[in-house]
């Protein structure tokens, strides 16, 4: 269990970072906190020809609040999210969700950013980002491009990431008067991957659901708004939304099945309806 | 009869932390990997990738040429420095297990199986090279089903057989159809047992250098069994006993895992005779859960004959146990199996017993000995029939056991699947258990839980374990394994005693409990004793860590050998101070009179012998260092009881179990150091929940790829799958030794599984829901449950 051989870089700003990777094109693979990309560089399973570690510059892992949007830098850790106010106050479902995030040792090393790059459909944030209609901001030698996070997971551990490209950071539309957040999981042990999650962002008119955003982590290949599910919450209730999750394309596999996922996807959304806050 | 004059407020049986405690949770431990060799060469494995395959090995040049590498060795290489070996035991005539060697031939049969070494500067340049090396795979049909391997239509596990069969035998007693026949009930279920393994902390870790000039081999490794160890090196590589050294030191967990012989190892070893160059090899955590034993693959079918009373008739069991490739050197795989079907029924009485057994081979790792070998399967069994049987009489679960308890007046009694039965305390521990738990006050507790909709269940489970193996377990199967346990002690001039054991230390804390037993026995504080374990240089010849007999036998021969050197003190004592020898005691390092007056210290005492002899008066010739070995010549076991139950919650929407709280009574006999015991019962009964509820080592049904090769995906009990675990005592010693100990390691994983299966299986009966199968996992509730369908 060790790597193959790999050169390293360790830039101290965004522009030689930026070169660097440009240079690595396919080759080059950033590391942030190797939560999952250490294990899969020691298991060969990741084989980059070139690492381009971004501890060093600075800046990316500013957490801001401004104009209604929050902004967390690709390379802010899962703790320091996790004990942001702002985020508390701006996006309650990453706080609610990140309690699910392994465990504090790996918190305090794996970032917001490798998590969303990484893509693996099982992941909280992935889910989280889909169901707040997140932006991703890239960057690359040649500027800047913004990524809605519906069209940035493409399926598993594929993303709209270019080579050469940086997640700089994401914006994420401060939680509107009226609207509720919840995070769901169920996982065999705590902080392990979810067998399925469900994320919810809720608006109720009284007792009726108003308007709703759900998207899922460990069902389907590439986490997405379930709009189909939403439609027929507002429409129908929670019993109506289920149904339409009878449609999902959910992952199968021998431990957990597709029709398994998709049961606990009705279960999740379910408890999620009736314990946002 | 041994000399059993315990001291009355002795060492034995105080709740001392460990003495190694600090030192290890410091940072301190040295484990294998942390000893390098000056030129020590660094070893990595080429594993086949399929779990069974022709394949030869074409080209070795390019990974040779790689700057670093020293050799690339195949079995063809290894052979003229090392034998091959074949598992046998007249235990088991007719057991089938093909040769094996360090490194595979031209076939592999399991995926993980050592095909090819490389040999290099750094093992990072090792696995490099391991990419280098050309070998053209000829996949083949792999066997993984237990039951289906047995089918005439199976493929072959070996080239060369016709079945897959290894083994297969029938035993019992009594009239069992009679009394089926005759029964008022017949309860009946057929479960099955996934693999699992034991994942010590510290993998397997060899290091091995051969000194060419003195063709001695000495060998650093992490195993718990060294003077095995040192047996089988000096025989496979047919070198002198006495040059070759085996030294585990720190030893970071074991669970049965480390008491086998590998081929890795024996092939590090035999590297390291070719090069002439220490190797040193770490198994990493895919090679482990890939290729250290696995255990617990059984597909039993299990019935028991109850009477209009509610007395157990009988009991018939009917066992496939998947073996894997090759039956596990030395000690062969089928023991376990033969202790699943041994200890089925154990805590009671019954008539009439048949046993039937079919050993499986597979395209697999092989299977050997883990914690409380084959224990929790036979324990699951008897006592889920047990609930199903209470269960069909209305009957509360432990009314029903405490009928059919055997009485402590019948013992020793040999039971029909030939377990002989001594010593139990099953009233006792009964009547401590029920304190313990507050039954009136629990199941309140639960009722209330239950008015509130919350899926909760209590289950039982009673345990009887065959601990401390005597001679007589692997003697007459001719297999060459210690039962027996040497400890030498030492004065030291200082009046410090030092203790050499063969006992090994393996994290369970037994040092500990040496410690104590040799200061009573001497007469002089813990703190004036140390005590040396794990190097067969050091300690004559013993059986290590296996079978939960470090007190049992290892504490039998320490309490010997600390008799006859505190006898020698008092004989020279004597001699000094023109006294008698029965005139005078040893306590707390001083020898003292009848009345308890001090008399000499002695540490003067030994001063004088070791540098003032002179003074001694003629013909005194005193002998400060004294050995004793100890095998027990009655029960070829110690046996061992308890109860078990465990309260766990089930969430009926996605399967999962919540363990709430679980209670542990045991009686192992006398406690050396209950704080030692109670956390090994903690640790055993955490394992056992791991076994119910989460660990399984999982092949595709298809193609036989091992599927859980992480930790992210074999799953171990974290701390939130655990609980409190509230443990209590009986203390029945053992008539037949002089300390009176049994075995207390594994009590705690023997009957944790079936107490969560019960309790599972009580949470899902309003729900006329029932499961059958371990691990207990979401998918297997949800099925249960009928909110999945079974091919869902």
């Amino acid at each position: 269990m060790k790597p193959a051989r790999f050169d390293y870089a360790r830039p101290e700003t965004l522009s030689d970072a930026l070169a660097i990777l440009a240079d690595g094109g396919a080759e080059a693979s950033v590391l942030a906190g190797g939560q999952s990309l250490m294990p899969m560089l020691n298991l060969r399973m990741a084989r980059p020809g070139m690492l381009v570690d971004i501890n060093r510059i600075p800046g990316l892992d500013a957490i801001a609040l401004a104009d209604g949007v929050l902004s967390i830098g690709a390379r802010a850790r899962h703790a320091e999210v996790l004990a942001s106010p702002l985020v508390r106050q701006a996006a309650p479902l990453l706080a609610q969700a990140l309690h699910h995030v392994a465990h504090p040792a790996i918190r305090n090393r794996g970032t917001l950013g490798g998590s969303l790059a990484l893509a693996d459909p099982a992941a909280e944030m992935p889910a989280c980002v889909t169901c707040l209609g997140a932006t991703i901001v890239l960057a690359s030698a040649s500027g800047k491009r913004r990524v809605a996070a519906e069209k940035f997971f493409l399926g598993v551990y594929a993303t709209a990431i270019e080579p050469g490209e940086l997640i700089l950071h994401v914006e994420i539309p401060a939680i509107r008067p009226g609207w509720t957040h919840a995070f769901q999981e169920v996982s065999r042990r705590h902080g392990d991957y979810a067998m399925a999650g469900l994320a919810l962002a809720l608006r109720r008119d009284g007792s009726r659901v108003a308007e709703a955003r759900i998207a899922l982590c460990g069902v389907e290949s590439a986490t997405r708004r379930q709009a189909e599910a939403e439609a027929a919450l507002v429409s129908g209730g929670v019993g109506a939304a289920c149904q339409m999750l009878g449609g999902l394309d959910a992952m199968g596999g021998d431990e957990v099945t597709a029709a398994h996922r998709i049961h606990l996807a009705r279960v999740l959304l379910r408890r999620a309806v009736g314990t946002e806050d | 009869m041994p000399d059993t004059a315990l001291p009355p407020d002795g060492w034995i049986g105080r709740p001392m932390p460990r003495a190694a405690t600090r030192r290890l949770i410091e940072g301190r431990g040295r484990y294998t990997d942390d000893n390098a060799a000056k030129g020590e060469l660094h070893a990595a494995f080429l594993r086949s990738p399929f779990p069974h395959a022709a394949f030869g090995i074409t080209g070795r040049d390019a990974a040779r040429a790689l700057p670093g590498v020293r050799a690339v060795l195949t079995a063809e290489d290894l052979a003229p420095f090392c034998r091959s070996w074949r598992t046998e035991s007249r235990a088991f005539p007719g057991l089938v297990s093909p040769e094996q060697g360090p490194l595979a031939r031209e076939r592999a049969v399991y995926q993980g199986e050592p095909v090819a070494l490389v040999l290099a500067a750094s093992r990072a340049i090792a696995e490099d090279a391991l990419e280098l090396v050309e070998v053209e795979w000829d996949e083949l049909p792999a066997v993984t089903d237990p039951a289906k391997a047995l089918d005439a239509a199976s493929p072959s596990t070996h080239q060369g057989l016709t079945s897959n069969l290894a083994w297969r035998t029938e035993f019992g007693g009594g009239d069992v159809e009679a009394a089926f026949a005759s029964a008022a009930l017949v309860v009946e279920e057929r479960f099955t047992f996934t693999r699992h393994t034991g994942v010590p902390l510290e993998s397997r870790s060899v290091l091995a250098t051969y000194d060419p000039a003195a063709e001695a081999l000495e060998v650093r490794m992490s195993h718990q069994i060294p003077h095995q160890m040192q047996v089988h090196l000096a025989d496979l590589l047919d070198l002198p006993m006495g040059r070759v050294r085996v030294i585990a030191g720190d030893v970071g967990g074991g669970f049965g895992i480390k008491m086998h012989v590998y081929p890795d190892e024996v092939a590090i070893c035999a590297a390291s005779r070719l090069t002439g160059r220490p190797v040193r090899y770490v198994c990493d955590r895919i090679e482990a859960l890939m290729a250290d034993i696995h255990a617990r693959e059984h597909v039993m079918q299990a019935r028991m004959a109850v009477d209009a009373e509610g007395r157990i008739l009988a009991f018939d069991a009917d066992d496939i146990q998947g073996l894997g490739a090759y039956s596990i050197y030395p000690r062969s795989s089928t023991v376990e199996a033969m202790s699943v079907l041994r200890t089925v029924g154990a805590p009671y009485h019954f008539g009439a017993y048949r046993a039937r057994l079919r050993c499986a081979l597979q395209n697999k790792v092989p299977t050997g000995q883990y914690r409380s070998v084959g224990h929790p399967i036979g324990c699951a069994t008897t006592e889920r029939l047990m609930d199903l049987a209470a269960a069909a009489r209305g009957e509360d679960p432990l009314e029903f056991r405490r009928r059919n308890f055997l009485p402590e007046a019948m013992m020793p009694w040999t039971n029909p699947a030939g377990g002989r039965m001594a010593e139990l305390s099953h009233t006792a521990t009964l009547a401590e258990f029920e304190r313990l738990l507050d039954l009136p006050g629990l199941r309140a507790e639960i009722a209330a839980m239950r008015a509130r909709g919350r899926c909760v269940g209590l289950g039982f489970s009673a345990v009887v374990e065959y601990t401390a193996s005597g001679p007589g377990a692997y003697g007459p199967a001719h297999v060459p394994v210690a039962a027996m346990d040497t400890v030498v002690v030492t004065l030291e001039p200082t009046g410090d005693v030092v203790a050499r054991a063969s006992v090994a230390e393996i994290g369970q804390g037994i040092q500990q409990g040496i410690v104590q037993v040799v200061a009573d026995a001497v007469g002089v504080p813990p703190s004036h004793v140390t005590i040396h374990t794990g190097d067969t240089a050091s300690a004559p010849h013993g059986g290590g860590a296996w079978a939960s007999r470090g007190a049992g036998v290892g504490g039998e021969a320490a309490w010997g050998a600390g008799r006859k050197l505190r006898a020698e003190i008092l004989k020279t004592a004597a001699a000094l101070l023109q006294s008698a020898p029965e005139a005078l005691d040893l306590r707390g390092g001083q020898v003292v009179d009848a009345n308890g007056t001090p008399r000499m210290a002695l540490a003067d005492l030994a001063s004088t012998v070791f540098f003032r002899g002179h003074e001694l008066p003629g013909g005194v010739q005193p002998q400060f260092t004294a050995t004793h070995q100890f095998r027990r010549e009655e029960d070829v076991f110690l046996t061992t009881n308890g109860l078990q139950a465990s309260l766990v919650e089930v969430d009926p929407d996605t399967g999962i179990v919540t363990p709430l709280r679980h209670w542990v009574v045991g009686d192992c006999g006398r406690l050396l150091n209950p704080l030692l015991v109670e956390e090994q019962v903690r640790g055993g009964v955490v394992q056992g929940i791991g076994e119910a509820l989460l660990e399984a080592c999982r092949y595709d049904p298809g193609n036989g790829q091992f599927l859980t090769g992480t930790l992210a995906d074999y799953l171990l009990p974290m701390a939130d799958n655990a609980c409190d675990i509230t443990v209590g005592h009986v203390e029945t010693p053992y008539s037949g030794s002089a300390l009176g100990a049994k075995g207390a390691g594994e009590a705690g994983t023997c009957g944790a599984p079936a107490a969560v299966l019960n309790a599972v299986n009580d949470a899902l009966a309003s729900r006329g829901a029932r499961v059958s199968e371990l691990p207990i996992t979401p998918t297997v509730i949800l099925r249960a449950l009928g909110t999945l369908e079974a091919s869902e």
